[in-house]
């Protein structure tokens, strides 16, 4: 590239090459700090999935033992408390990826009046803070008469995953060639066939990540649910109880699987992504 | 476009309509109305008892003057942590942004998973794991004391400094990764002709690159802030009595006490204050792009 060959050259000419190493040196210690931050909390996390703590808390550090993940699932409620969260993140997602979906495709495809309105509609759940959406939702359930539990928890996530989703999938198929719809058409195949083998493949990348995103923020997420939960007890909220009572190693055992499978999908995502990419 | 002309042809008008309605529908009846339904709350009274409250509506104002003078300094304190947060977020994201941005090279999408990975660890159990770390005992605290750097409380956890630490670090990646977006589309030959132009480092930053990444700091801003005011994981866990924010309230209230005519009228008083605070700040930065 003759740009970079000459503005190398230039600022050799002027000499302010070594003050600029040095600056980009301390930027690059910096950098490198702050992501050794970000990492130092997942450490504890991983190490203390190894300890054998002698009382109810795995706080401080009593000695090595293979014994925790050995036996991850050695507490039931917890397990029962996980295999509620996967349900209520599976069941959600799938059905506020359907309405997510149809929204951001509606409004990249199709100029239709009062679309800015729908724009700005969509994201207003994402500018308001979780615990109001958690009390206003209770406050709904309270005036219904509706008991609060597995249902309720379905419809707040749903609730706030619909944005995500359609936020996402729209900021993906934007500038699509949407010409081969008219394509398929022109050749003779219907509307609902040219929307599953044409417009559905095209959105499917964007409607994958918005799957994994959606599903990402269910597993996590504690407020909201804390507030229409009633007694149902998902995998945050078992943890928050257990931090009143007792927390077992087995907690951080699960949160490092969860981190070791997120990893092998995000490997696993961008080389098959490569692999796509030379077609 | 001979295309689109055919295309409207084809497709009915009210098409978009209809894949619209479905979403639009359930957010009316489970995020719009829910609003309504606290707002009605925020105006009744409570009569009953503790195990079966019975409110009835009626236009009492006097919820939202008890919220105020009652909590005057959880509402102060939230916005003071969230905004002391944000300024951490935006500092420690600025250097960590620019090298994944500009100085990563094949490394970049490794570096940015690094970024994301730690955030699917369940956001309690990162903030239990500060907990650990910063505990009165630890290493942390041993090697600031002999320093000389810990607060004026002697210890680390339990200080509003743990608290705005720990909302520091759980929403920090919502301002690494718009900071990056901003910075990733500077065309890297106007950092050269600035560099020509300006000369020093310093004057380069601050006339063509912090500029150009002010809508990636004002969309991080924002999506920190927002989530950060509302809090009450940090305070209730890294924090004490004397940290409490406006979500320890409304949670408490909601859930414990069952107050549910304060809560209320405070939840809306965090609504609205957000919501003029939001205002005020991008219409003083002057952009308009925040999403």
């Amino acid at each position: 590239m003759p740009t970079r060959a000459a503005t190398s050259l230039r600022s050799t000419v002027r000499g302010f090459r070594g003050s600029f190493k040095l600056g980009d040196l301390t930027l690059r210690v910096l950098a490198g700090l702050v992501l050794a931050y970000l990492f130092v909390p997942i450490m504890v996390i991983i190490v203390f999935s190894f300890n054998d703590p002698r009382g109810k808390f795995n706080y401080t550090w009593q000695g090595f033992t293979w014994e925790n993940w050995l036996h991850p699932f050695k507490y039931p409620a917890l397990a029962e408390a996980l295999r509620m969260s996967l349900n209520v993140a599976a069941v959600s997602t799938a059905i506020a990826l359907v309405l997510g979906t149809l929204v951001a495709i509606a409004l990249v495809r199709q100029r239709f009046r009062g679309s800015r309105a729908v724009d700005t509609f969509l994201v207003l759940p994402l500018t308001s803070p979780e615990v109001v959406m958690g009390a206003s939702l209770l406050t709904l359930f309270l005036s219904m008469g509706w008991p609060t539990g597995y249902v309720t928890i379905l419809i707040a996530h749903v609730a706030f995953e619909i944005s995500f989703i359609a936020m996402t999938v729209r900021a993906r198929i934007r500038g699509f060639d949407w010409t081969l719809e008219d394509a398929s058409l022109d050749l003779g195949a219907s509307s609902t066939r040219t929307f599953f083998t044409v417009t559905l493949p095209l959105v499917m990348p964007g409607i994958v990540a918005a799957a994994m995103l959606s599903f990402a923020l269910s597993l996590d997420d504690f407020i909201i649910t804390y507030f229409v939960s009633g007694s149902t007890v998902t995998y945050p909220l078992y943890v928050n109880a257990a931090t009143k009572a007792a927390v077992p190693p087995q907690i951080n055992v699960l949160a490092t699987a969860i981190l070791l499978i997120s990893l092998a999908l995000l490997v696993l995502g961008t080389t098959y992504r490569r692999r796509k990419l030379p077609r | 476009m001979p295309g689109a002309a055919g295309g409207a042809r084809r497709r009915s008008r009210i098409a978009p309509y209809l894949m619209i309605l479905p979403a639009l529908a359930y957010l009316g009846v489970f995020y719009v109305v829910p609003f309504f339904s606290l707002l009605r709350t925020s105006l009744s009274t409570m009569g009953g008892s503790v195990y079966l409250p019975q409110l009835t509506f009626a236009w009492d104002f006097g919820n939202y003057g008890q919220a105020l003078s009652d909590y005057r300094d959880q509402i102060l304190r939230s916005f003071g942590y969230a905004l002391t947060a944000t300024v951490l977020c935006a500092l420690l994201a600025f250097p960590l942004a620019y090298v994944i941005a500009f100085k990563a090279g094949r490394y970049k999408n490794l570096l940015l998973g690094l970024v994301i990975l730690p955030f699917f660890v369940t956001f309690l159990i990162r903030t239990i794991a500060w907990k650990t770390i910063l505990a009165d005992n630890g290493t942390v605290v041993s090697v600031l004391g002999s320093v000389g750097l810990l607060p004026s409380e002697g210890r680390l956890l339990s200080t509003s400094w743990a608290v705005i630490g720990g909302l520091t670090y759980n929403w920090i990646i919502f301002m690494i990764l718009p900071l990056y977006v901003a910075l990733e589309k500077i065309d890297p030959r106007l950092l050269e002709a600035s560099r020509d132009l300006y000369g020093t480092n310093r004057r380069m930053f601050g006339s063509v690159i912090l500029p150009l990444a002010m809508p990636g700091v004002l969309a991080g801003s924002l999506l920190v802030f927002i989530p950060a005011v509302g809090d009450f994981i940090n305070a209730d866990y890294l924090g004490s009595t004397q940290t409490t924010m406006i979500g320890n309230v409304i949670q408490k209230q909601f859930l414990v006490i069952k107050d549910y005519p304060v809560a209320a009228a405070l939840s809306f008083v965090l609504m609205a204050l957000i919501v003029v605070g939001v205002l005020l700040y991008t219409s003083a930065l002057g952009t308009e792009d925040v999403v």
